[in-house]
């Protein structure tokens, strides 16, 4: 830890301006609190909003795990756990259940949150509606009138052009019957773990100016239509190294005729598998 | 097997560690000092001040050093550390009618009290590469003899007027409505739309030169034409004053070098305003005089509203559009994060796009069937 900066790098003054902003954003759930967000010693577009609501709700106590696409160890998972680390002190993990605070891009982890934890996801484009309508002045008006028909024209076109929705990550959900919401880049296979959920789900958009919110037990449902019901899905295959059939899988390029592999994008879901003894086609026993 | 998810700490090291080595280049070569980037270098140097929002020049050229030359990564170190700086007050409004010039040219008047004066400009040298300065001798301007002696100390500036201040005694060009005390604060404060003129230009100001420029040179191609002359353009230090609350009065904590633009815009009146002049401001950090040029062109065409003119549909006139994406800063984060691991969400849309061919070679084959 530097003393050149602050308890995890924001001065108190801005902490607390970000906290009002999560309080409010947790009063009304799936609604997007402006805040004046900081420039960060990281680029936007790297996390900047994830990265200052974790820093406004750290304290020295907490344990913080960092992942990006499901991983503790990609590139930019490491450069932010690496920045808490050396502005915080805190302790860092990469056991979800051992987490207080779990900041992540484009995932939910696999084990099932708990009470007491805070999920931070990091966003690009909070606005659901953005590229229905690239106004700003527009959206905030649809959201406030309640106008969400645009979604349901543009969901529904997608059906009679391609039998389906074609919305693959950041599939629109309403929250609580009110906000429809951008749950941030995760893939729609995510989407029902955002319902009823008993961890605080909070949303960073750093560029965007924008903080919202899921408090605990929240009801979010997935925009759908009766006959053409929302379903989360995946590839068709198991962890190729723990076996596992429910999880979210990445696919690797092993060789240049074809080869395939599919493993958890969870690591630590996966190698606590694996310790546990399962394992899958490839039989990589942690 | 399956790199893809290990060793990404290591990787990080490493690459920061090469990153080191090819900044300083050949070690052969002399390392660039700080105050060579700053003496030598000073137009990006004011660059990177007036973008970076922070009057430094020494930090300017430290960021400079330590971004290898690239001046949006030396404005991002900037904006990084400018974010960190406790605020203790804000200063009074600079008077930059008792600016001290080193520049100042009108296009609109031969001459005018305070004179013509064009100061230290390429606006007429001649664009040949002199390869003297590559033997790293001294160069001189071809058509110029040296000065005969060394200029004596400078005399104490004469006073020299606004330019623009003439045709508004005449009533020729239409008076600015006095601004609120205080001005919102666009980087405390989220954006919020509209916004007034006064977050407008904080927000030119600190804008990429380059969509300033472009923005500002399609408003001269007719995208939202508003016939601008540089009614007056002023470079050279003005002192900077704060009210300490403690003394009851200005206490001069400093003085910032500074562009002024004005431009006189044509204006054939509208159906709340009469026939008459009317003004583009541009004001930047340093000697950036193609930044402040722009930026009055630019805030010229945002004023459509005020004026009662017709939005012609033109990007430069769209408040919404140009205050959105002027910020360097955010446009190179969010446009460079797309090399980012993105993973999840390709294989998401694999999933998606395999199903939707799936089905249609289904339907496909369903139709070639029902042919035969």
């Amino acid at each position: 830890m530097t003393d050149d900066y602050n308890f995890a790098y924001l001065d108190e003054e801005t902490k607390r301006m970000i906290r009002r902003a999560i309080l409010k954003g947790v009063a009304i759930p799936g609604y997007q609190v402006p805040f004046a967000s900081r420039e960060m010693p990281m680029p936007y577009g790297w996390g900047t909003g994830g990265v200052q609501v974790t820093a406004a709700c750290l304290t020295p106590e907490d344990r913080l795990k960092v992942i990006d696409q499901g991983a503790d160890d990609t590139t930019n998972a490491v450069s932010i756990r690496k920045f808490f680390h050396r502005t915080a002190g805190v302790d860092t993990t990469e056991a979800t259940a051992e987490a207080t605070i779990i900041q992540t891009r484009h995932r939910i982890p696999e084990t099932p949150l708990a009470e007491g934890q805070i999920l931070v996801f990091q966003v690009p484009i909070p606005e659901p509606l953005r590229f229905l309508e690239p106004r700003e002045t527009e959206t905030r008006k649809m959201h406030e009138l309640e106008e969400y028909g645009l979604m349901h024209v543009k969901l529904y076109e997608d059906i009679a052009r391609h039998g389906r929705i074609a919305t693959a990550y950041a599939y629109p959900v309403l929250v609580e019957d009110r906000y429809v919401m951008d749950p941030s880049p995760i893939p729609k296979f995510d989407n029902p773990k955002l319902d009823d959920n008993p961890a605080i789900l909070l949303f960073g958009a750093g560029r965007e100016q924008r903080i919202y919110a899921l408090p605990p037990y929240t009801k979010v449902v997935s925009l759908d239509f009766e006959d053409h019901p929302f379903e989360p899905s995946k590839a068709d295959h198991d962890c190729d190294l723990c076996g596992a059939s429910d999880t979210y899988l990445d696919e690797v390029i092993t060789d240049d005729r074809g080869g395939r592999m599919f493993v958890c994008s969870d690591t630590d879901h996966c190698r606590t598998r694996r310790a546990a003894g399962h394992a899958g086609r490839l039989g990589a026993v942690a | 097997m399956y790199v893809a998810v290990k060793g990404g700490e290591r990787a990080i090291d490493a690459a920061h560690d090469w990153l080191a080595e090819e900044r300083r280049g050949d070690p052969a070569v002399p390392e660039l000092s700080v105050a060579q980037i700053r003496e030598q270098m000073a137009l990006a140097v004011n660059r990177v001040m007036a973008e970076g929002s922070l009057y430094d020049r020494d930090l300017a050229a430290l960021a400079i050093k330590q971004a290898r030359g690239d001046l949006i990564e030396a404005i991002f170190l900037i904006r990084a550390y400018r974010t960190t700086l406790p605020r203790f007050g804000g200063s009074r409004p600079v008077d930059t009618g008792a600016m001290d010039c080193i520049r100042r040219i009108s296009a609109t008047f031969k001459d005018a009290p305070g004179g013509q004066v064009l100061g230290p400009t390429f606006d007429y040298t001649h664009r040949l590469l002199d390869f003297a300065l590559a033997a790293e001798g001294e160069a001189r301007p071809d058509d110029v003899p040296p000065a005969e002696a060394a200029p004596g100390p400078r005399p104490e500036p004469a006073p020299v007027p606004h330019i623009l201040d003439f045709l508004g005694q005449d009533g020729l060009i239409q008076a600015e409505a006095p601004g609120e005390d205080d001005p919102r604060d666009l980087t405390r404060e989220p954006l919020e739309l509209p916004a007034d003129r006064a977050l407008r230009l904080q927000s030119l100001t600190r804008g990429d030169e380059g969509f300033v420029l472009g923005l500002a040179y399609s408003t001269q191609r007719g995208y939202a034409r508003n016939h601008a002359f540089v009614g007056e353009l002023r470079i050279g230090t003005c002192a900077v004053e704060l009210d300490i609350p403690e003394l009851g009065f200005a206490v001069e904590i400093g003085e910032v070098e500074l562009t002024e633009c004005e431009t006189v815009n044509q204006f054939k009146g509208s159906k709340t305003e009469p026939p008459q002049f009317t003004r583009g401001y541009g004001l930047t950090f340093g000697q950036t005089e193609r930044k402040a040029i722009s930026m009055a062109l630019v805030d010229r065409a945002l004023r459509w509203k005020e004026l009662g003119e017709d939005f012609a549909g033109a990007p430069a006139q769209d408040e919404e559009f140009v205050l959105s994406h002027a910020d360097n800063i955010q446009a190179t984060g969010f446009l460079e994060h797309i090399k980012l691991p993105h993973y999840v969400d390709f294989q998401s849309e694999m999933e998606l796009v395999r199903k939707i061919r799936a089905a249609a070679d289904r339907a496909r084959a369903g139709l070639g069937e029902a042919a035969e």
